[in-house]
C-alpha cells in the first residue's frame, strides 16, 4: 500500500509544479521582455514590479466567455486544448531533478519524453482544424512542416549524449556526466535546444502562429480558458524543454560545491531567460530559412555529433 | 503460473482485455465514421490502446516506440496530408469506395490468417508479465544479438524507398 501512496504522493508533486512552473516562466517573460524593451507594462496590481498582473490575467481568462465558431466541429474543438497540454504533464512525470527526486524513473525516459511531446502537435492541429477558420488551418498546416524538420535533429541531439552515457534513462545519464562534456557535447546541446523551441513555436520560429499573417495561426477563434491552457501548454513546453537540457546536456544537479536539486533548477531558470532573450532579439524566420537551417545546418551538425560521440565512446 | 485460467483473471488480464476492446472498437469507429478526419483522430485512439496494450505486456520501450512512431509521425502526416488537400468539416457521403466488398473479405482473410498463425505457435504459452519492466538492453540485446539480419534487410529497403522518394519529388530536368 505504501508502494501506491508514494506513487501518488509523487504524481501530486509533479502536478504542482506542472502549474506552478509554467506561470513563473509566463511571469519571467512578461518582465525580462519588459525591462528588455524599455516598455513597463502594468506596474501597480500587487505592487512590487505589478507581480499580481498575472493572477490578475488568469482572473480575466476565467471569466471570459466561451465561443465555439458556428460552423467548428465542436467535439473536436472542446477537446483540442486537452491534447495540446496534457502530453507535457506526461513528460514531465520522467523528468528528474535531483537523485531520486523523479516523479517515476523510466528505463527509456529519453525515448518516453520524446514520444509523448510529439502527441502535443495532434492537438494543434485538432484546433486548427475544427475551428473552420483558414487561418487556422494555414497556422496547424506550417505547424507541422516546422515540427517535421525539426524533430529530426532534435531526436539525433538527444540520441549522441545517450550514447555517450551508454544508457537512455535520465538518471544514468546524469551519474555518467563529467564536466568536459559541455565541450565535446556543446553541438548537440546546441542543435538540441534551437530544435526544441522550434518545436515548441518560440519566437524567432513562431511562423504558425504569426500574428501579422495569420492572426494566431490554430489558436484563432479560442477565447477564455481554452485559450489560456493553449497558453499555458507552451509555457509548460518551455519548462519542459528548458529542464530536458539541463538533465541531458548540463549536468543536472552535478555543481560545484555540492549536488543537489537547486542546481537542475538553476540551470534551467538559466536556459529559460536564455528562451526569453532570443524572443526579443530575434527576428521571425521565413518558411524557408526555417527549412534551411533544419536541414543544412542542424541536421549536418547533429549527424557530425553522432560520429564524433560514436567514435570516442568505441576508441575510449 | 500453470494455475492461471481463463476463468479467474487477474488485473493485469482485464487491463489488457479492455485495451484491447479499445483498440477494435476505435479501429471499428475509423472505417465506419462519415467524417474523414475523425477517421484519423480514431486511429490516434486505436493506436494508443495499441500502445497500451504493449505497456501491460511489460513491453515498455515498445510502447514508447509505438507512440513516437505512430501516434507522432504516422498519424500527423496523415492528418497534414488530408489538411493539405481536403478536409471538409462535417459528413461526406463519397467515402465509401465501390470495393468495400473486397476490401471486407480480404480483411476477414488477413485476420484469419494471422489469428490461426498466433495462436498456432503462442497458443499454449504462458508469458509471466508480473515482473519487472523489460529495458531497453534486453531489446537491443535482442534485436543486434538475434535479429540482426531481418533488421539490416529492412534499413535497406527504407532506405531505398527514401532514395526512391527524393527521385520521384524531384522535378524533371532537362525533360
Amino acid at each position: 500500500m505504501s508502494e501506491v501512496l508514494e506513487a501518488a504522493l509523487r504524481l501530486i508533486v509533479v502536478f504542482a509544479a506542472f502549474l506552478t512552473l509554467p506561470l513563473l516562466v509566463g511571469q519571467l517573460e512578461h518582465k525580462v521582455m519588459a525591462h528588455m524593451q524599455s516598455r513597463m507594462g502594468p506596474m501597480y496590481a500587487g505592487g512590487f514590479h505589478g507581480w499580481a498582473q498575472l493572477v490578475a490575467d488568469g482572473v480575466k481568462f476565467a471569466q471570459k466567455e466561451e465561443v465555439v465558431p458556428a460552423a467548428a466541429d465542436r467535439t473536436v474543438f472542446r477537446l483540442a486544448p486537452a491534447l495540446a497540454l496534457i502530453p507535457y504533464f506526461v513528460a514531465m512525470v520522467a523528468i528528474p531533478i535531483g537523485p531520486g527526486l523523479v516523479g517515476r524513473d523510466i528505463d527509456a525516459g529519453i525515448f518516453f519524453v520524446l514520444a509523448v511531446m510529439g502527441v502535443g502537435v495532434i492537438g494543434t492541429l485538432m484546433a486548427g482544424w475544427a475551428s473552420a477558420n483558414k487561418y487556422s488551418l494555414l497556422g496547424a498546416v506550417r505547424q507541422v512542416s516546422q515540427l517535421m524538420a525539426y524533430e529530426l535533429p532534435f531526436v539525433l541531439a538527444a540520441a549522441s549524449v545517450a550514447m555517450a552515457a551508454g544508457s537512455l534513462g535520465f538518471t544514468d545519464i546524469v551519474d555518467a556526466w563529467e564536466p568536459w562534456w559541455l565541450i565535446w557535447q556543446l553541438p548537440a546541446a546546441v542543435v538540441f535546444f534551437v530544435a526544441g523551441l522550434a518545436e515548441l513555436n518560440r519566437p524567432p520560429f513562431d511562423m504558425p502562429v504569426a500574428d501579422a499573417e495569420i492572426i494566431f495561426g490554430p489558436y484563432t477563434e479560442y477565447t477564455g480558458l481554452r485559450f489560456a491552457l493553449f497558453l499555458l501548454a507552451e509555457y509548460a513546453g518551455i519548462v519542459l524543454l528548458c529542464f530536458l537540457t539541463s538533465v541531458l546536456f548540463l549536468g543536472g544537479w552535478h555543481g560545484p560545491f555540492v549536488d543537489s536539486w537547486v542546481w537542475t533548477f538553476a540551470k534551467a531558470g538559466v536556459l529559460a531567460f536564455v528562451v526569453v532573450w532570443l524572443r526579443v532579439s530575434y527576428p521571425r524566420m521565413r518558411a524557408d530559412q526555417l527549412q534551411k537551417l533544419a536541414w543544412q545546418i542542424l541536421i549536418p551538425v547533429a549527424l557530425a555529433q553522432l560520429l564524433l560521440t560514436g567514435v570516442v565512446t568505441v576508441a575510449w | 503460473m500453470s494455475d492461471r485460467s481463463l476463468l479467474s483473471p487477474t488485473g493485469v488480464d482485464v487491463v489488457f482485455a479492455l485495451l484491447g476492446a479499445v483498440a477494435a472498437a476505435s479501429a471499428l469507429m475509423v472505417v465506419t465514421t462519415r467524417q474523414i478526419v475523425h477517421a484519423a483522430l480514431w486511429l490516434v485512439v486505436s493506436l494508443g490502446a495499441v500502445a497500451g496494450c504493449y505497456l501491460v505486456l511489460t513491453a515498455e520501450f515498445v510502447a514508447w516506440m509505438q507512440v513516437l512512431i505512430y501516434l507522432g509521425a504516422v498519424v500527423v502526416l496523415l492528418l497534414f496530408g488530408m489538411m493539405l488537400t481536403r478536409a471538409p468539416i462535417g459528413p461526406s457521403d463519397d467515402l465509401t469506395g465501390t470495393n468495400r466488398l473486397v476490401a471486407f473479405f480480404a480483411s476477414v482473410a488477413v485476420t484469419a490468417v494471422l489469428g490461426v498463425l498466433v495462436v498456432d505457435a503462442f497458443g499454449s504459452t504462458m508469458i509471466d508479465v508480473s515482473g519487472e519492466p523489460s529495458s531497453a538492453a534486453v531489446m537491443g540485446e535482442a534485436l543486434f544479438r538475434y535479429w540482426v539480419l531481418p533488421f539490416e534487410a529492412l534499413s535497406v529497403l527504407l532506405l531505398s524507398a527514401l532514395v526512391g522518394a527524393i527521385a520521384l519529388s524531384k522535378p524533371d530536368e532537362g525533360a
